[in-house]
């Protein structure tokens, strides 16, 4: 069994007496799609934000490719391919689709300390930002502006930059919520695309996709993983119907 | 709606191609400034004038970059005023009156005050950052105040306007305006290749969103922090030009009321723009001028009683003006003359 490319041990986030994330233990394998699912509150998003840096963690110890990351800043994990999405839509929504996601390609080719030269006319900067334009199937819209985007063009936009980072793993904190039909099918189609190519852990309320991507899941309740397991098991676990998919009918 | 949509960027961009002539006219009326001066019979004072409006143009255009393209809401600019003015009253009144020496020291103090001062500012935000730079612009006025040996509160008169490698050639106020004119230029050309580079991008992403910046792998600070340091260099620069235009140094230069006059300026021409900077100091600085005289001229139907208190007490109407301005051309004067192309 090869080693895991993302390890939590002990994980811990408190706000004074709210408990929100509790000893997380988590192993994520090297090109597995990880879904997370819990009800809302159970502190997935917390989660994320402890293991890209965006929060520091009370507790426990984020590892990442091998190495203890748990002291390091976002933009410093980011930089080992440990990319992110946001649940709440995160774009720089003055610049261009386009822009948003050459932006994000430039962070991983050379120095940014650059004072001259168009920025917006590095070739090589637009053109690997087209090529992930396409990939999450909004290269049409390449021209418009991050904020002019419907709802579900942003997330799919987001998905886009998280790919420009050159991620080894790319946290997804609910790519669908609030897409409609089409745009949340097109994102599944991206990330069956994916699956495979990059480790993704992926938090996601739609369970249809999230059994259907999923080559794993992790039932976060009231900030503790109950269990890790396939869909399979996962779907027949009685702990797990307890406590979350019975009460929401959905299986 | 989706279409709409798509074409908006399209139409925006060609407005913005069109309104490239506006820089290219604030060049070309400054450079024609000096022949319209000589025949006015009034070329002292137009000049000293022009080239006050330039020296703040330059200023209000470094405040610009990281106001305009950073957010980043500075109280302390008239700091870099004083430094550039300052070393080149320090240096002269220790007989080095050379602008070779001069200008590099000048910037080489500003860009150390901005880069220990911006390290600390910012690690605030918002108005904590707003509140910083202006304790650390008073820190400089009142160190300014306290120096007995350079004038103190009552400032320091130069000797003479600096040399240049041993010529007096700026004694003439035409080779003063000159010289300032390409300082504008210059620091115009400068900042508009920073602002599109690679630098300029991400400075302008931190504006935009702090968290994505971090979250596609920028460190926001260094950024930010460059972009200060680069601002400061060149409003100190304006500060040299200052002190040779005024033939005078003082704290005055750096008071908080002419911080907020440079954010005034900047958002008076309009944010972001660069060359709005200019034209907002142009504005400002000419209204300030001005007005006194158009009041008196514009209130002919009034009894001489109220059309003399009224010029005396032109203040009061130069302040509701600046602010009607801000409040109804959002964008400032550049937004103004956008909107104008549009409809
Ligand atoms: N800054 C904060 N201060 C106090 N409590 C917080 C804070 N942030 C989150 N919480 C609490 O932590 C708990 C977990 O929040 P979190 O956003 O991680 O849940 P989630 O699993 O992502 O939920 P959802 O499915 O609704 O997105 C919630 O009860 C929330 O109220
Ligand atoms: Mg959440």
């Amino acid at each position: 069994m090869a080693e895991p490319l993302l390890e939590l041990r002990g994980l811990r986030k408190t706000y004074g007496a709210i408990v929100v994330t509790d000893d997380v233990n988590l192993s994520v394998r090297s090109g597995e799609l990880h879904a997370i699912i819990g009800p809302n509150g159970a502190g997935k998003t917390t989660l994320i934000h402890q293991i890209s840096g965006s929060l520091n963690s009370d507790a426990g110890q984020v590892l990442f490719d091998g190495e203890d990351v748990t002291q390091l800043p976002m933009h410093r994990r980011v930089l080992r391919g440990l990319a992110r999405s946001f649940q709440i839509t995160c774009i720089l929504p003055a610049f261009s689709a386009l822009e948003n996601v050459a932006l994000a390609v430039q962070a991983r080719s050379g120095s940014s300390f650059r004072f001259f030269g168009d920025a917006a006319r590095e070739r090589a900067l637009n053109e690997a930002a087209m090529e992930y334009l396409s990939m999450v199937g909004l290269a049409p819209r390449a021209r418009v502006a991050g904020g002019l985007l419907s709802h579900g063009e942003k997330r799919q936009l987001e998905l886009a930059i998280g790919l420009a980072t050159q991620p080894k793993l790319l946290l997804l904190d609910e790519p669908l919520a609030g897409t409609g039909h089409e745009e949340s099918l097109r994102v599944v189609e991206t990330l069956q695309k994916l699956k495979g190519r990059i480790t993704i852990m992926l938090i996601e309320h739609d369970m249809d996709a999230v059994f259907s991507l999923a080559d794993r899941i992790s039932v976060l309740v009231y900030g503790r993983v109950i269990s890790t397991d396939t869909p399979e098991r996962i779907r027949a676990n009685e702990e797990v119907r307890a406590a979350y998919l019975g009460e929401e009918e959905v299986v | 709606m989706t279409e709409l949509t798509h074409m908006r960027p399209a139409s925006m961009s060609s407005a913005a191609a069109r309104f490239d002539l506006v820089p290219f006219a604030i060049f070309a009326a400054f450079a024609a400034a000096p022949f319209l001066a000589s025949a006015s019979g009034a070329e002292g004072y137009v000049l000293s004038l022009l080239t006050r409006v330039m020296i703040f143009g330059i200023a209000a255009m470094s405040l610009d970059l990281i106001l305009g393209y950073g957010a980043l809401v500075s109280f302390g600019h008239a700091a870099f005023f004083g430094i550039g003015a300052y070393a080149v009253g320090i240096l002269a009144s220790h007989g080095i009156e050379d602008a070779l020496v001069q200008v590099p020291v000048a910037l080489a103090a500003s860009a150390f005050f901005a880069a220990v001062t911006g390290a600390i500012s910012l690690r605030t935000k918002g108005v904590y950052f707003i509140m910083i730079t202006l304790a650390f612009a008073q820190m400089l006025y009142f160190l300014a105040s306290s120096l007995a040996a350079y004038g103190g509160d009552d400032g320091l008169t130069l000797p003479a306007r600096s040399l240049v490698a041993g010529s007096g050639l700026l004694e003439s106020d035409y080779a003063l305006y000159g010289t300032t004119l390409a300082c504008l230029l210059g620091a115009y050309i400068l900042l508009r290749a920073v602002v599109a580079s690679r630098f300029g991008r991400v400075l302008r992403g931190t504006k935009e969103n702090i968290t994505r910046m971090e979250a596609i792998g920028f460190q926001p600070f260094s950024f930010q922090l460059a972009a200060y340091v680069i601002s400061g260099m060149i409003a100190g620069l304006a500060g040299c030009l200052l002190a040779n235009q005024a033939e005078f140094v003082s704290p005055a230069f750096m008071t908080w009321q002419r911080s907020g006059e440079l954010i005034f300026m900047v958002v008076l021409g309009g944010l972001g723009s660069l060359h709005g900077a200019i034209v907002g100091a142009a504005a400002f600085l000419l209204l300030e001028e001005f007005l006194p005289e158009i009041l008196h001229a514009a209130s002919f139907f009034l009894s001489d009683d109220l059309r003399w208190r009224l010029t005396e007490n032109w203040q009061m109407v130069f302040g509701p003006i600046l602010i009607l301005i801000v409040l109804f051309a959002r964008g400032g004067i550049m937004g103004l003359l956008r909107r104008g192309h549009h409809g």
